[in-house]
């Protein structure tokens, strides 16, 4: 709390926005939310979210938790399904660079805060780390009962044989639980919680971890939390077990085995290739020297900046 | 309640930076709920009036504000801390712990027990009271075991000065999980925290 320099002062002039955006009053009743939903591992506390300057389901949910918990210390990285240069991700990013005078970084290491859409980084988080989740539906049970009076008693009393009776369904239909993202995870064995969008690869980083998981949903008015080294199952039957996600391709650039790949379709025949959806990991990888079967790849020279478009598209005359 | 005006010759000062001052405490905060029984510092916190503690009143700055009805312990009741408080967190001031957003208790021994405090209902456990425990040391007392979410494998914290049976009424509030109340024990500028999901252990029990 060294703060006697007001010539540098968080509210110096100039500054058009309270620090980090938010008013002091509202990260105030955020910070309860927090301290509440990390008392109370995986319930979805009511907080009252606001209007911000993008659009519901662009990630209210993490950039107001990101607002109330952010300092000038902290060193700030965000990621869109992984990647750290998608528009989504370099736009927040750029709003607390302004509004928070942070530090920006898209090394998982580095950072203390990292604000992310449908991932979890492949590098194990530390402590000290807070992992900031953008949440677009807070409830796991919504898709099965549509009320939320319904389901909030179902939270209260521990009714979960609903969840049960969706998984399976799914294998009797399919023959396995075919639930891939927002797999469903039980907390300390008493709430059950839906991940956010991440894939079901992502899961077993949910417990244990070293950093404190945040999970904030703006447009649903919820926020909830995993503290570090805390108990969480994916659900699962002993007959179908829970599994993630494989490959029998590796990724294309990076040749990572173990990371999670996403398709990228490359011409109208068909030709595709699997990329690490980590942006900062695969380039890590790479920058090591690790070299993938299209290791050439003009996917491969993307730091830096945007690449060199090899056909522009013609400007208008 | 006192209906004057305050004085304001008499309000020492919160704060010098609120915004980053209050985002500072409040990580150390989030931490030490995050996990449980670790000592957290919070001694850069302005001085707040006598009989509060550094740690208390950073607290108090930081969550405190019209929206949290605030229990002050009779001790500290009516005098230069309630109106230090009044002043910075312009509070609703209640004089029932099951109204209360928050407890700030100065003196442990004279605490009501846990279960006169709001733990919340089933529907929502987050309307719960969170008790600000002041005590005259963090370590040296009967020492408490625990696990739990944010525990790695065990921790342990030792506060001084607790009334007999207090650790039996903390059990007792865990194992109304959902329900129940958080705690903050605070010792000067330093801070450990037990939210109600901490289970507790005590040697030779």
């Amino acid at each position: 709390m060294s703060s006697g320099s007001n010539t540098q002062g968080s509210n110096r002039t100039g500054r058009y926005y309270n620090y980090a955006y938010l008013d002091e009053q509202t990260k105030r009743m955020i910070r309860r939310t927090i301290l509440k939903a990390l008392a109370i591992p995986g319930y979805q506390v009511p907080f009252g979210s606001r209007e911000m300057p993008v659009p519901y389901g662009w990630g209210t949910g993490g950039i107001q938790l990101t607002a109330a918990i952010i300092g000038p210390d902290d060193v700030y990285k965000c990621i869109d399904q992984g990647a750290d240069d998608t528009t989504n991700a370099v736009s927040i990013r750029r709003f607390f660079a302004q509004v928070a005078d942070v530090a920006v970084t898209e090394e998982t290491a580095e950072a203390t805060i990292i604000q992310t859409r449908h991932r979890i980084p492949e590098k194990p988080l530390k402590e000290g780390q807070i992992l900031v989740f953008q949440v677009p539906q807070p409830e796991p049970l919504r898709g099965l009962e549509p009320r939320e009076t319904e389901t909030r008693a179902m939270h209260a009393y521990e009714e979960y044989g609903l969840q049960y009776v969706s998984l399976y369904e799914s294998v009797s239909a399919y023959g396995y639980i075919a639930n891939t993202v927002g797999y469903p995870t039980m907390i300390e064995e008493r709430y059950l919680m839906s991940p956010s969008p991440i894939p079901k690869f992502d899961n077993p980083k949910l417990g244990d971890n070293e950093a404190i998981l945040l999970f904030g949903a703006g447009r649903e008015k919820r926020i909830y939390a995993v503290p570090p080294y805390t108990r969480v199952r994916s659900l699962d039957f002993e007959d179908y077990p829970f599994e993630t996600q494989t490959w029998e391709e590796n990724c294309a650039l990076c040749g990572a085995e173990d990371s999670y790949l996403d398709e990228v379709i490359l011409d109208d025949a068909g030709e595709r290739m699997f990329v690490c959806s980590d942006s900062c990991f695969c380039a890590e990888r790479r920058a090591s020297g690790h070299v993938g079967t299209m290791g050439d790849h003009a996917l491969a020279h993307l730091e830096g900046g945007p690449p060199a478009v090899a056909s522009p598209v013609a400007e208008p005359a | 309640m006192s209906v004057a005006a305050l004085d304001l010759t008499q309000i020492a000062p919160g704060f010098a930076d609120p915004t980053i001052d209050s985002q500072a405490a409040f990580r150390r905060v989030m931490d030490a709920v995050a996990r449980p029984g670790t000592i957290q510092d919070l001694s850069s916190a302005p001085e707040a009036p006598e009989g509060l503690d550094r740690a208390a009143g950073a607290i108090a700055l930081t969550l405190f504000d019209f929206e949290t009805p605030v229990w002050l312990d009779p001790t500290i009741r009516g005098g230069p801390i309630e109106d230090w408080i009044r002043f910075h967190c312009g509070c609703p001031l209640t004089q029932a712990p099951a109204e209360a957003a928050f407890a700030m208790i100065a003196e442990p021994l004279a605490c009501p027990p846990l279960s006169a405090f709001n733990p919340g209902n089933a529907k929502y456990p987050d309307r719960s009271t969170t008790l600000v425990i002041q005590v005259a040391a963090l370590v040296g007392g009967r020492s408490a075991c625990l696990s739990g979410p944010g525990i790695k494998v065990r921790a342990t914290i030792a506060p001084t000065g607790l009334q007999d049976g207090f650790w039996p009424q903390v059990q007792a509030n865990n194992a109304r999980f959902q329900l129940g109340v958080d705690l903050l024990f605070v010792a000067g500028g330093l801070l450990t925290a037990l939210p109600r999901s901490t289970r507790v252990t005590i040697k030779g029990d």
